[in-house]
């Protein structure tokens, strides 16, 4: 921890940041805090918990205020997956970030049933092997159509509407939001309109997604969104060979189509 | 460049969620569930999402009022309380502990309301006690 704390140090000493975003330890309950240089001091108490806050939602905040400074971040795998497509998607410019890495435990990993518990730099804690586990979706895809249909309504019908799943994304960037288009969804109910609400917002994860789980921890009616967006991401891979956060480089072939024409790989059937 | 959250309960109403108050440069941008807190473990309704918007609202208010005439005037908490105490007491006194009641609110915790119905029961007399959920 002490290495961790005296790089991003550092950082800000050096002025190469100008502030870091991370978890401070407050009465002993890691929030989310930006150290900078003016209070060094507070990195005594900075702590690398084992749970998240959605540190890239947090940073855009920051980073629409202050467009032009450098920005240090705190990053587990999703954080510095959800980077590289916020930085795609022209929400943050990459030389303006620095992503301070932190590797995931085999508990967390196994907890989050993540794919891939680890950012591209690691500066805290030891790599693990990612789980590849997609029970969930294996369930819904043994039932037979209307009986997947029952079952997601069923979920949906929970939904109290609280915005939350939308809330704490990270890829929910948008300044207007579908979801409170009364044209398209009806207002003032709850449940929503279902299956609408939540198909919507499943459609718009297709290429952005980047499968951290975040959503569904939020949810008070415990619907299991997840799934949902992890299908979609699935079929991005298998259709048009795309996998959200995975290669800085590789454009989506969602933000292209049309215009500038875009082969799509063969391995589409039919099914 | 500051940003720090502030942990505190949500005001909508008596459960006491935790929320974390998002501050930018000293103003209020945001409000995010906390994580580790027994009562909402991370999640929150959407009245507790939009918790900071209040903060800045015109119409909120920030200092007691007091009708004065036909005008309501900004009082100090003394000043308004005596006020409140006195004419309570006059109206039990001239008209009997019946004809006063009270409103507590879900927004307050469960120990403020208690100690609404206890000054109302043990010291009025009354058993006149609601809540704003009926107005
Ligand atoms: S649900 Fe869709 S429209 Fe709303 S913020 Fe997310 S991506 Fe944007
Ligand atoms: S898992 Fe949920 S919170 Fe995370 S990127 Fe996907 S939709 Fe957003
Ligand atoms: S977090 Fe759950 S309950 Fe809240 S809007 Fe999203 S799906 Fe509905």
């Amino acid at each position: 921890m002490d290495k961790l704390r005296n790089y991003v140090k550092e950082l800000l000493e050096s002025g190469e940041i100008t502030g870091f975003l991370g978890l401070i330890d407050d009465g002993g309950h890691p929030i989310p805090h930006l150290f900078t240089k003016e209070h060094i001091d507070r990195l005594n108490d900075l702590v690398v918990p084992d749970f998240r806050y959605p540190m890239t939602d947090i940073l855009l905040k920051i980073v629409r205020k202050y467009p032009e400074s450098t920005i240090g971040v705190m990053v587990r795998g999703c954080d510095d997956r959800a980077l590289i497509e916020l930085a795609k998607n022209q929400k943050i410019m990459s030389d303006l970030i620095r992503p301070v890495g932190v590797a995931c435990s085999k508990e967390m990993a196994e907890s989050c049933r993540c794919s891939q518990p680890y950012p591209r730099e690691i500066h805290y804690g030891e790599k693990v092997e990612g789980v590849q586990d997609r029970s969930d979706l294996e369930e819904v895809e043994s039932m037979d159509l209307s009986g997947r249909l029952d079952y997601w309504m069923g979920q949906f019908s929970k939904c109290i509407k609280c915005y939350g799943c939308r809330n704490i994304c990270s890829m929910c960037f948008c300044d207007q939001c579908t979801l409170e288009d009364e044209t398209l969804v009806m207002t003032g109910q709850t449940p929503p309109e279902i299956p609408i609400f939540h198909l919507i917002r499943a459609f718009h994860m297709a290429g952005r997604c980047i499968d951290c789980g975040l959503c569904e921890e939020a949810c008070p009616a415990h619907i299991p969104l997840r799934s949902l967006y992890r299908k979609v991401r699935e079929d991005m891979a298998n259709y048009l060979g795309y996998v959200t956060g995975k290669d800085e480089y590789e454009k989506d072939p969602l933000e292209f189509l049309g215009s500038e024409g875009y082969e799509v790989p063969s391995k589409i059937d039919e099914t | 460049m500051e940003y720090q959250t502030v942990r505190t309960t949500c005001t909508y109403c008596g459960t006491g969620c935790g929320v974390l108050l998002e501050v930018l440069d000293g103003e209020v941008v945001g409000t995010l569930p906390q994580k580790d807190h027994p009562i909402n473990e991370g999640k929150l309704c959407i009245k507790g999402w939009s918790a900071h918007e209040f903060i800045y609202a015109d119409g909120r208010l920030t200092k007691p009022l007091v009708r004065k005439g036909d005008k309501l005037e900004e009082a100090s908490w003394d000043e308004a309380l005596d006020f409140v105490a006195k004419r309570l007491l006059e109206l039990k006194k001239k008209n009997g502990p019946d004809s006063l009641g009270c409103f507590s609110s879900a927004k307050c915790t469960n120990e403020e309301n208690y100690l609404l119905q206890k000054i109302f029961r043990a010291v009025i007399g009354t058993n006149n006690v609601d809540h704003c959920a009926r107005l």
